[in-house]
């Protein structure tokens, strides 16, 4: 038997989190240094299964099966594909760089305060949640997807709910109360699409008689499992609503700017750039491969949501005030936009989709982490409460511009790319769709160029005059983040490369084939 | 020899990574790496650009093909140059012009702390307006168009302390994204109907393509046209992207980048040649702003914001010949490069008088400068003659021709472009002889001044900051500024004449753009004889009033027309209310219906499964703990379930 590579690409920061929780509480700093390591080792590991995943090979590669439930038939069954790859990819280099923004973030507060910070914890539920996202992406079997899919919120609630920004513009008790709501708001919306999931999964084990993903597809596919047109349609509503919840889908999006706002900002990355993808990931894999009928019977509805999502969520950001809600309505806007990929069902749409959680994620964690570093500096989330920060914090700021010039997708940078590819993957199919969703683009810029401008330009306010520039640990955070966002937009191919076949298998199980054009001008 | 495609772009790139990561260790010697770098791509152009002569014009196009860039099912997108007679025609002047400005740059901005950072940002913009006129592909042409974009925002705003410089950025930006939209949906459109978007597949195909389809690509890319290059609607911007340092208008706003639409166009000909309807809009956007620049040139006393006014004026002429297809495609690419030096060397040229008199741009508080700045009046003076088509200098001569074009399109159209043509040339006339001289001749009413009203803020921020608001002592610049103004001058006497003789810009172009005579009701001589009594005319005018007649230093309320054109025909009124003023009640009210109606209902929905909005409610009165954990309970007790199972 080989060695299990997923298995310990998910375990390792498993143990990671345990043994950080477990580092005596005056060991504070072993602690997190322990924690980087894990996600280091861990990122170590994703590379490995990188490099040993050949495109061109099976579609679910490096596969470990062993009977785990025999009654139920559920099975402890790991495979990847290129989909599942670069995302475990984006998750294992995400990590390292949230633990070393939120690395004072947990720290005591100072004497006379009563609330007491379990820094350990803050580093140990982090891991945690890594490796529960991590096994989600590799699952092949829907119950042991779903468990994790369902136990990823344990740990989040904890850190939306335990650990906020330092200051508060309405003290602290007022603080904690508003975090409490962001928090429970998190896990019922999230826990009441994982119900009505559960109710389809044990749905699909009584249609199928099987949990194994690759089973109830190939019957699927052969003929040999036949669903009744009603109950495939249910099933696959069950799935989806969890899935577009966690997404976050309009109109279900309201939780994800309560749970931003009053997170700190690694982990409001955490949740936007590494979480929320599992939703639509799980869109790609489960709704699409169990269920291609349903899938194509709901499309115009999806599409239609998907499209309110992104001129709704840009013209929300515009509205906002506080820097990290902006953030958060941008991320709903760009959730639209892989939405609309995933179900224009070609393949620049569903490769374009993919590329899209990879990139909005890289993008987001560079804006949202240089806000963090600016908020943590002045204490307010208030964008009204800035100005000026160009003069006294050049670096800073052109990080920031930097971040933001990728939220708003512009050419050179990697979001371009997978932006493009969505609108040409939409509008060969839908052009009305695809036409009204490229407003999106004049809206980020909007709401990007806005944010610039009130904190950045102007006369220096005098609260921000004495402001430090980055210091080097910041550095350390943003300058890879910026130089990969450079790189993927020059040179997108290792990640399309790996992506291409799996999309491929992808539009074969929903039965589409690219629209071809009107004139076969290229040779 | 196309191997040094590359390298062409690559020098200016490298000039602002270099400039603008390396921090304040360069501090020193930035501004002369930056001019290096620039005159380097020059280098490499010149070469190139011999080598292409030595070739017959069949064969004067080298492609050099780096790397795939995308490649998704039938979606590829190649990084590949493409250098011909027209890109070439584009990278001589971008790089001329441009290292001449860089060197200018480096007097002028020899006192701002972040010169480093300028000529960082300017080399980023060379490279980006390099990429956009040698890619082989819409889609890499749509990174450097918005490259050119980003260089623009950064340059602008560059003063960014002042709001009125960071607003008039912000908007720059954002204009032009609506016509990015345009072009994004004509790549997407050539995607559709060609399976490709690279200028060969594309160009060679458009005979089997619907004229639908054409049209709508074509309106589409002169969306584009009309965000980059300043036309009517999307013209709002360029008049406050004055905000910016001088030599930046000269360069970004005046010579190269503004004119990307026309190369847009030209690029695209053969798209437009077999989709009428779509030239005729052309046309159409082109002579309107033609006449719309012009009217607001003549209103404007900033003496940046008149030569922006005339920028747009000048740029709807070559649109305007762009529209006219083959009949008009080398004229409108030979008046954007006549243009280029005269608009360029007049903006150097306004740079120089403010440079000596602490950065005043209002022209009422000028006058009389002639005896002070002798090089300067003399090379703004030929720039001048230039652009009102004085006989025998630049501006004559492609002026001249799209006028001739506009005519010989034919038909009541061709009457009515070539009368909007002619009009252009008395307004221009008109407009450029007031600023010459309310600035060079007549009172010196910069003297005996009381200070300058803190209402109207110079455009240059530095006298602000130096606090000197006392009487300016009008000087020349140094010679680093005055050479480029010179060689600038230069070209904007003889570059006209020197195209011209042998129809030698005609047979260089040809090859790439195609060319026919059209069918004109009126002989040339006739089109020139017409041309010059309108400049009479507007020369005359503008003597009589501007001249004759002292000039007052605080402006007269004037008429409706001149109130209007000082407020850009109220255009930017119109989008300040519509666009901004409507934008902004409708996010406001979108925040409201998100934060209560949605919210509200999917918690609301949620209550007849699980009481979930009763829950959140209570939430509030510190019930948070004992809610979260019971709903953890339920979370543990699945999880223990699961794990009972398989005990059992």
């Amino acid at each position: 038997m080989s060695f299990p590579l997923l298995t310990a690409t998910a375990a390792l920061p498993a143990l990671g989190a345990v043994a950080t929780a477990a580092v005596p509480a005056a060991q504070r700093t072993a602690a997190k240094w322990l924690a980087l390591l894990v996600s280091l080792a861990t990122l170590a590991l994703a590379i490995t299964v990188l490099l040993r995943f050949d495109p061109d090979g099976a579609r679910y590669q490096l596969t470990e099966s062993h009977a785990w439930i025999k009654d139920f038939g559920v099975r402890y069954e790991l495979g990847v594909d290129g989909i599942a790859v670069a995302l475990i990819a984006l998750t294992a280099v995400l990590i390292p760089f949230i633990i070393l923004a939120g690395w004072h973030d947990a720290d005591p507060l100072e004497t006379g305060s009563r609330r007491w910070r379990p820094t350990q914890g803050f580093f140990a539920l982090i891991l945690a949640v890594e490796a529960m996202v991590v096994i989600s992406f590799e699952a092949t079997d829907v119950f042991l997807f779903y468990i994790f899919f369902e136990a990823m919120l344990i740990p989040m609630y904890f850190l939306i709910g335990g650990f906020g920004d330092r200051a508060h513009e309405h003290g602290e008790e007022t603080a904690a109360t508003q975090r409490s709501y962001a928090a429970v708001k998190f896990l019922l919306y999230n826990l009441v699409g994982g119900l009505i999931m559960l109710a389809a999964v044990i749905g699909l084990y009584v249609v199928a008689d099987n949990f194994s993903l690759q089973e109830i597809a190939s019957a699927r596919a052969n003929g040999s499992l036949h669903m009744a047109t009603s109950t495939e349609r249910w099933l696959f509503l069950g799935f989806f609503f969890a899935f577009a919840v966690k997404a976050p889908l309009w109109p279900l999006h309201t939780w994800l700017p309560n749970a931003m706002q009053e997170s700190t900002a690694p982990v409001a990355v955490l949740i936007t750039a590494v979480v929320d993808k599992v939703g639509t990931f799980a869109m790609l894999r489960f709704c699409l491969q169990l269920f291609p009928e349903a899938s194509r019977w709901a499309t115009p509805v999806i599409l239609v949501l998907a499209l309110i999502s992104i001129v709704y969520g840009a013209l929300l950001a515009v509205g906002q005030r506080d820097i990290k809600r902006l953030v958060a309505y941008a991320s709903i806007s760009h959730f639209g936009f892989i939405i609309m990929g995933i179900f224009a069902m070609t393949s620049q749409g569903q490769s374009g989709a993919t590329l899209y959680m990879v990139n909005h994620g890289i993008s987001t964690a560079a804006l949202m982490l240089v806000a963090g570093f600016l908020i943590s500096r002045r204490g307010s989330r208030l964008i009204a409460d800035y100005g000026g920060v160009q003069k006294v914090a050049p670096v800073l700021a052109g990080t920031f511009l930097i971040g933001g010039l990728a939220t708003l997708s512009l050419p050179g940078l990697a979001p371009f790319v997978s932006e493009f590819l969505v609108l040409v993957g939409t509008f060969t199919r839908y052009p009305v769709i695809g036409i009204i969703a490229t407003f999106g683009i004049v809206l980020a810029a909007l709401y990007v160029l806005v944010l610039y401008q009130r904190t950045m330009t102007g006369p220096v306010k005098p609260e921000v005059s004495a402001m430090p520039d980055l210091r080097v640990r910041e550095l350390v955070v943003v300058a890879p983040l910026i130089a990969l966002l450079i790189f993927l937009g020059v040179y997108p191919k290792p990640v399309t490369d790996i992506v291409n076949p799996a999309v491929k298998q992808t539009m074969s199980d929903v039965h589409k084939k690219d629209p071809k054009p009107e004139v076969e001008a290229a040779k | 020899m196309e191997n040094l495609i590359a390298p062409l772009i690559a020098a200016p790139l490298l000039g602002a990574a270099v400039l603008l990561v390396g921090g304040r260790r360069l501090d020193r010697v930035g501004h002369w790496i930056g001019t290096l770098l620039s005159t380097a791509s020059f280098v490499f152009g010149l070469i190139l650009f011999a080598d292409l002569l030595g070739k017959n014009a069949e064969h004067r196009t080298l492609t050099q093909h780096l790397w795939t860039w995308i490649s998704v099912g039938g979606f590829q997108a190649d990084v590949t140059f493409r250098l011909d007679q027209l890109s070439m025609t584009f990278v001589l002047l971008i790089t001329g012009v441009g290292s001449l400005i860089h060197l200018y740059s480096v007097g002028y901005m020899e006192h701002d702390e972040r010169r480093r950072r300028f000529f960082g940002y300017l080399n980023l913009f060379l490279a980006a307006m390099l990429l956009l006129v040698l890619a082989d592909n819409y889609l890499l042409l749509y990174v450097g168009w918005e490259g050119v974009g980003l260089a623009s925002y950064l340059l602008i705003g560059f003063w960014q302390h002042k709001p009125s410089a960071a607003t008039a950025a912000k908007k720059a930006f954002l204009v032009n994204r609506v016509g990015d939209m345009g072009l994004s949906i004509a790549i997407m459109l050539m995607f559709t109907t060609f399976g490709s978007f690279a200028f060969g597949p594309v160009l060679s195909h458009t005979g089997d393509a619907s004229e639908g389809k054409l049209t709508a690509i074509g309106l589409m890319l002169l969306l584009a046209a009309c965000g980059k290059s300043a036309q009517v609607p999307l013209q709002s911007w360029l008049g406050d992207a004055m905000e910016g340092p001088t030599p930046v208008s000269a360069l970004i706003h005046a010579a190269t980048m503004v004119t990307a639409g026309v190369y847009l166009i030209v690029r695209s000909g053969a798209v437009f040649n077999a989709a009428p309807d779509a030239q005729l809009a052309v046309t159409v956007v082109g002579a309107v702003t033609l006449l719309f620049g012009a009217i607001v040139g003549c209103a404007k006393d900033d003496i940046k914001k008149a030569l922006a006014g005339s920028t747009m004026s000048q740029i709807g002429y070559m649109v305007l010949a762009a529209g006219l297809g083959p009949i008009g495609y080398v004229f409108a690419i030979m008046h954007l490069v006549t243009h280029g030096f005269f608009k360029a060397g007049l903006f150097l040229g306004a740079g120089s008088v403010m440079h000596g008199m602490n950065d005043e741009v209002d022209m009422r508080r000028y006058g009389g400068l002639r005896k002070y700045m002798p090089v300067t009046f003399i090379t703004f003076g030929l720039g001048y003659l230039a652009i009102i088509g004085f006989p025998g200098l630049s501006g004559f001569f492609s002026k001249d021709k799209i006028i001739e074009a506009a005519f010989a399109k034919g038909g009541t159209e061709g009457w009515i472009l070539g009368g909007a043509a002619l009009l252009g040339a008395a307004i221009t006339a008109f407009y450029m002889t007031r600023v010459m001289l309310m600035t060079f001749f007549g009172e010196e009413r910069w003297k005996n001044q009381p200070t300058r009203s803190p209402e109207a803020p110079s455009a240059e921020p530095a006298a602000e900051t130096r606090g000197e608001h006392s009487e300016p002592h009008p000087h020349e610049s140094p010679k680093v500024m005055t050479i480029p103004m010179i060689v600038l001058a230069v070209g904007s006497v003889f570059g006209g004449a020197f195209f011209s003789i042998g129809d030698r810009f005609l047979h260089w172009l040809e090859p790439v753009t195609g060319h026919s005579e059209g069918d004109s009701p009126l002989s040339a001589t006739a089109v020139t004889g017409a041309t010059m009594v309108c400049l009479v005319i507007g020369v005359a005018i503008a003597w009589a009033r501007y001249g004759r007649k002292p000039v007052p230093a605080v402006a007269p309320r004037g008429s409706l027309l001149t109130r209007a054109a000082r407020r850009d025909l109220f255009q930017d009124d119109f989008n300040h209310v519509v666009l901004v003023r409507g934008g902004e009640h409708l996010t406001r009210s979108l925040v409201y219906v998100d934060h209560t109606l949605v919210d509200g209902v999917v918690n609301g929905t949620a209550a007849g499964f699980g009481g979930l909005s009763g829950r959140l409610r209570r939430l509030q009165n510190g019930f948070a703990r004992s809610y979260a954990v019971s709903m953890f309970g339920g979370a543990a007790l699945l999880v223990a379930a699961t794990l009972l199972m398989r005990a059992v």
